[in-house]
């Protein structure tokens, strides 16, 4: 319900426009027009919020302001006493966050027949993969091919991805759907067993395969289900809050914190496997954020402090269509799912801008010239818009479709007496996906030996930029690689004696850096209260 | 002056923007949540919430990221429900009427009171797909319940002590893997990835110098 004078002469504007609209095919912009966008307006361009760090493994290279403080920042433990000699846990595999990745992991893991251990700060399940809305992509249709996958990603990615990750990430891709419709994962398809597959920004093939818009939902409940099926053991609202390692500087397990008594708990393992996810809670340039409660990029925080190396750390991913009104979901996903299937940007005069599957950089840049430099966005109580038209999807693909295909935005829209069959929606970028992360090797070892990665948390897969739906896959592929990977050397390592000497020695680098402040690190939530100050 | 009303959570009474959802609310009043927070726009289901309004004799249920504050609106969270969730092999069991008689019997208890789903944070019809469930129809079970983000409000209204969302879960899982029909254009394409088809491909288009791969996706023809 749009009760605002300005929004309602503006939603006559669209619906005026709506059926010439529709018939447009906008044409896609070159590489020079996407280049000069992407400078001018992509929020990774604005120099001033980022800094060069001083200290550590990525020594003189640039991240987010916010993200700075935290890799360059004191750990909780520094006058701390913990009993490393006692562990309270001892496990072949440790796993470090309970998303898609750490649970796929798992899965693997014990498959391998490894003794596991999953650690996770909320429950398990609680991880931006539930959030996932609008597929997965996997070139498994006769006109597709891993290869036009691959330039698909790497050329969306700006030709930065890691080549050998990439690979895997395409080849493996269709085992990966059938790894999870084997588990029970319903998937989207036709009568015959045709995947329903469409675009997404950026793809030359429809590969995207979705299980309505609760992709992630439906893949996370079932992976979370076998878990439990399999009873592995989970602790739920516990955080690591550093890496533990040997004398001989291998990862050999993490010292705890239960969130909810503070307690500290020692998990002594052979290897390590972090799935620990994103970083939008950090809100960098104050932007709000489609992430979960718990991602602030403390997987980054451990391992970088360990002595890992970060890969494209100064590459977010703002997804173009965060809800921009009202403000009880500012900042929520839309999926791009919504573009899919047939919905158009449009700005406050009514007119189409551009082609609604450009990559998400590109079209995210475009949203922020229309509300800033044109003057052609709608104002919203926290900032200026533009309309999605949804109702160009029943208009397309006749009544029904939108309950059908993207029930979930239909919900959370409704929610708030505003019925996306009817009117269109506001939108505006919404920080959602951190390109870069940890550095690995194509089985997925961090540069700590015994440290693997998977998930949000690891960097360099997708280059400098995500194409949507093959960060589903990516938690698939790279955690199930990380589950066999890390218990096959599991089965050969025999742990040393577990230190903290990293924290110390980090301290030192600290001092010697002149970096001050006492900022602790990781944060592991954010603090929204108000009135406490 | 924005308009503020007066919510009750867990009895005590606090002052707050009329515009708040009833998380945004607790952290007005100065709680830093670490349960009963999850995603904050209505997926994870871990903000389920209880509420009455004064004066009003229904108790009314929803998840706190995404239900407005009222004025004089009594709160109490939910966490953390107990639901039973009992574990199987999934590549044992069959989608058949006794996998549920044998894990979930308790659904054949159902009373009919329909609190399942009048409770439902998602809007679902809650007893009728355990009505679905009871009788082996997992295919509508898997369907009416997909929608369920599992909160457990539904299990905690529930006179016959069902777990509703566990019983949707395995129903879907059934579905997925024995029920909905297979895909054998996904079959092929992995035998021909293990039998090699693409490696020259990818080796030849991974090798190629970057102007070249430029070229190649800038002039790629996208599929309409």
């Amino acid at each position: 319900m749009y009760t605002d004078a300005f929004m309602q002469e503006s939603i006559k504007k669209v619906e005026a426009a709506r059926e010439a609209n529709m018939k447009l095919d906008p044409r896609r912009m070159t590489a020079e027009e996407k280049s000069v966008l992407l400078k001018t307006y992509h929020p990774d361009y604005r120099e001033d919020q980022f800094e060069n760090l001083v200290m550590g493994p990525n020594a003189g290279q640039k991240v987010p302001r916010e993200l700075a403080k935290l890799l360059q920042g004191q750990s909780r433990l520094l006058n701390v006493d913990v009993d490393l000699s006692n562990p309270d846990y001892d496990t072949d595999v440790l796993i470090i966050g309970a998303g898609g990745a750490g649970t796929s992991a798992a899965i693997e893991a014990h498959n391998n027949g490894a003794k596991v251990l999953i650690v996770t700060k909320l429950r398990m399940g609680d991880a931006n993969t539930m959030m996932a809305e609008g597929g997965i992509q996997a070139a498994d249709k006769p006109g597709d091919s891993p290869a036009q996958h691959f330039l698909d990603a790497f050329g969306g990615g700006h030709f930065a991805a890691q080549k050998d990750l990439l690979y895997k990430l395409v080849t493996e891709a269709p085992e990966a759907i059938a790894w999870l419709s084997e588990l029970g994962v319903e998937f989207d398809k036709t009568p015959d067993g045709t995947m329903v597959t469409t675009h997404g920004g950026g793809t030359s093939r429809k590969r995207m395969h979705a299980a309505k818009d609760y992709s992630g939902a439906e893949i996370m409940r079932t992976l979370r289900d076998e878990v439990l099926n399999r009873q592995i053991p989970v602790i739920d609202f516990t955080s690591a809050i550093e890496l533990l390692k040997d004398e001989a500087g291998r990862c050999c397990g993490a010292v705890l914190k239960n969130m909810e008594t503070g307690e500290l708990l020692v998990a002594r393992a052979k290897t390590v496997i972090l799935a620990t996810g994103g970083a939008g809670r950090l809100h960098y340039q104050g932007f709000p954020t489609s992430n979960h409660y718990g991602a602030t990029a403390d997987g980054l925080v451990l391992a970088y402090r360990a002595g890992a190396r970060l890969l494209y750390p100064d590459t977010l991913q703002y997804h173009p269509t965060g809800a921009a009104f009202p403000a009880q979901i500012y900042g929520a996903l839309v999926t791009e799912k919504v573009r899919s299937v047939g919905a158009m940007l449009v700005n406050a005069n009514g007119e189409v801008f551009m082609n609604p599957l450009e990559t998400r950089d590109v079209s995210a840049a475009s949203i922020i010239r229309e509300c800033s430099d044109r003057g052609n966005g709608v104002p919203t109580p926290e900032g200026y818009a533009v309309w999605l038209d949804t109702p160009m999807i029943e208009l397309k693909h006749g009544e029904g479709t939108i309950e059908k295909r993207i029930p979930a935005m239909m919900r959370m829209f409704g929610k708030h007496g505003i019925d996306i069959r009817k009117e269109p929606i506001l939108i505006y970028p919404t920080l959602h996906y951190q390109n870069g992360g940890l550095k690995i090797t194509d089985d997925t070892q961090t540069d700590i030996e015994n440290l693997y990665a998977a998930g949000e948390v690891v960097g360099g897969i997708h280059g400098r930029n995500r194409l949507m739906g093959n960060s589903l896959l990516d938690i698939i592929v790279f955690g199930r690689n990380a589950g066999k990977y890390a218990s096959e050397k599991a089965k050969s390592v025999t742990p040393g004696n577990p230190t903290l000497a990293h924290v110390a020695e980090f301290e030192q680098l600290r001092k010697d850096a002149g970096v001050s402040g006492d900022t602790l690190s990781p944060q592991l939530l954010p603090d929204y209260t108000r009135k406490v100050k | 002056m924005e308009k503020m009303v007066n919510v009750y959570l867990y009895g005590k009474k606090y002052s707050v923007p009329a515009s708040l959802t009833i998380m945004e609310a607790m952290e007005y009043a100065g709680y830093q949540l670490v349960r009963g927070c999850g995603c904050r726009n209505g997926f994870f289901g871990a903000c389920a919430t209880i509420y009455r309004i004064a004066g009003d004799r229904e108790l009314k249920t929803c998840l706190a990221c995404s239900t407005k504050v009222e004025d004089n609106m009594y709160v109490a969270t939910l966490p953390f429900f107990p639901l039973v969730k009992e574990v199987y092999d999934i590549n044992k069991v069959k989608p058949t009427e006794q996998i549920m008689m044998q894990l979930y019997p308790e659904i054949y208890a159902c009373v009919g009171c329909n609190a399942c789903t009048q409770a439902c944070t998602q809007g679902l019809n809650v007893m009728q797909y355990i009505a679905y469930a009871q009788r082996a129809e997992y295919e509508k079970c898997a369907e009416e319940s997909f929608d369920c983000v599992m909160c457990g409000v539904c299990s905690s209204r529930c006179p016959a002590g069902i777990s509703h969302p566990q019983v949707a879960m395995l129903a879907r899982r059934l579905n997925g893997k024995y029920i909905a029909p297979h895909c054998d254009h996904l079959d092929e394409r992995i035998k021909e990835i293990n039998e090699g088809k693409y490696e020259l491909l990818l080796e030849d288009l991974m090798g190629k110098p970057i102007e070249e791969m430029q070229e190649l996706y800038n002039h790629r023809d996208i599929e309409k």
